[in-house]
């Protein structure tokens, strides 16, 4: 058992999965809806939230046991949690590290929120944006979910 | 999408020297410096899912020009698509009976998801609130018709949020030098944020203005889009808005002899009748400018 001394909060290590360390404070929650194993699952996982960074402010940390993240799931942790690193375990030993990447398209990931845009059809159209400066762009109706908006509203 | 096709899609993906050959190309057709046989033996499939009375007719007379055949879809009613046959699937079809699809369509991004079907060029007829490059392309060849296009000061009026010929010129202006747009629009109306940061980024200046007298004197080109009454609380805020933005030959008489006056048509209130036989008023002869455009743009497409 793991003691944070800042927070009193117990974490327990695990044995074999992925530890999610410096997530935007508040996202923890989000990146688990996001991969999908918050509802109907029997994935075990914790979720630490606030907790006091040894960067200096606030962290959420996320930890899934017996799982390891593939590549379309660490792309869509890096929106929301651009600052995320990734430890996996493997027999109580972190065998791989790794940040988190913000891809410059991402496709099939973000529901675009514009309602006239061509993806919320019925056509057989994933969505597909690109990564700027200001935020995330729809490369088919050019709305702009900007650095202000909440992406996870629509992952 | 084959691999050499060519569509034109937006102004977005188009970078100067393509627009200007456009242009170019063009003018040549606005000289009758063309034999009609250019595109002999060509089909243009034609498919508005909107009504529509310039794009349409401007592309089939373009088209006919050129020597080239049209294929109508005719009314949606009487389609495959009545029937709930996806775009993607008509634009399947359409792509093996023609050379080229001209798509108008309400959703934005129709057009792009058309190019990324069809085997034959595609170019966006307009899509709902998104792009309409042909459109935008007359307007930039009306400026170069008068003045060259650099340096100047570009009056926007109207309803600049939600009118789509306004997002496309201001776009395709950031490619020239020295463009500086000046927008005079009532509360609420204004060009949307993410359009206006992407200009500023683009190294654009953008003035807002309170009302029109103030930079009329200033204006090389004012364009004029209509009010829309459905933007509006109520009847009375868009009847002093339609008396506050109307251009009349009073207000004419402040502007520099040289200034033209556009409108992407149709209009309403917004322009004045008598300013129609005004040296300065060139929508009309702006809606003609569709026909060569369109030549040069179908000409583009199918003859690459």
């Amino acid at each position: 058992m793991k003691r944070s001394s800042d927070e009193g909060i117990v974490i327990s290590p695990i044995k074999n999965g992925t530890v999610i360390d410096h997530i935007t404070p508040g996202e923890g929650l989000t990146v688990i809806r996001i991969l999908g194993i918050q509802d109907g699952t029997n994935v075990t996982f914790t979720v630490a939230t606030n907790v006091v960074s040894s960067r200096g402010g606030r962290k959420d940390m996320v930890k899934i046991e017996n799982r390891e993240l593939v590549k379309s799931e660490v792309d869509k942790l890096a929106l929301i949690a651009p600052d995320a690193k990734i430890s996996i375990i493997r027999d109580s030993k972190v065998v791989e590290k790794k940040s988190v990447e913000v891809p410059t398209d991402i496709t099939g990931v973000i529901k675009c929120p514009n309602p006239n845009c061509i993806t919320n059809t019925r056509e057989p159209a994933e969505s597909r944006f690109t990564f700027h400066s200001r935020g995330f762009r729809c490369c088919y109706c050019d709305t702009v979910i900007s650095r202000e908006m909440d992406i996870g509203d629509y992952i | 999408m084959t691999h050499d096709q060519k569509n034109i899609l937006s102004v977005r993906d188009m970078d100067r020297e393509e627009i200007d050959a456009l242009l170019t190309a063009a003018a040549k057709f606005d000289q009758k410096k063309f034999t009609g046989h250019e595109l002999e033996g060509k089909i243009l499939a034609v498919l508005f899912f909107e009504p529509s009375t310039r794009t349409r007719m401007s592309f089939a007379s373009a088209m006919m020009r050129l020597g080239g055949k049209i294929l109508n879809l005719g009314s949606v009613e009487a389609s495959s698509i009545a029937k709930g046959e996806t775009l993607s699937d008509t634009i399947r079809v359409i792509s093996g009976y023609a050379d080229a699809i001209v798509l108008r369509h309400p959703k934005e991004g129709a057009a792009r998801l058309a190019s990324e079907v069809a085997s034959v060029p595609v170019i966006n007829g307009g899509d709902g609130a998104g792009q309409h490059p042909s459109q935008t392309l007359l307007d930039l060849f009306t400026i170069r018709k008068s003045m060259k296009l650099e340096n100047i000061d570009i009056g926007l009026q109207g309803d600049l949020r939600y009118g789509r010929t306004v997002h496309s010129l201001a776009a395709a202006l950031t490619k020239y030098d020295d463009i500086r747009l000046h927008t005079i629009a009532p509360e609420g109306l204004d060009l949307p944020s993410h359009l206006k940061q992407d200009l500023t980024d683009a190294g654009m200046e953008i003035i807002v203005h309170e009302n029109i007298e103030e930079t009329i004197p200033e204006l090389d080109v004012l364009y004029v889009t209509r009010l829309q009454r459905e933007r509006f609380p109520d009847p009375a805020a868009f009847a002093s808005f339609a008396a506050t933005y109307r251009v009349t030959p009073e207000l004419l008489e402040m502007a520099k002899p040289s200034m033209i006056v556009l409108h992407p048509l149709p209009r309403v209130d917004e322009i004045d009748p008598a300013v129609d036989k005004m040296p300065c008023a060139k929508y009309f002869q702006q809606a003609h400018y569709g026909v060569p455009i369109r030549m040069a743009m179908l000409n583009e497409v199918m003859r690459s």
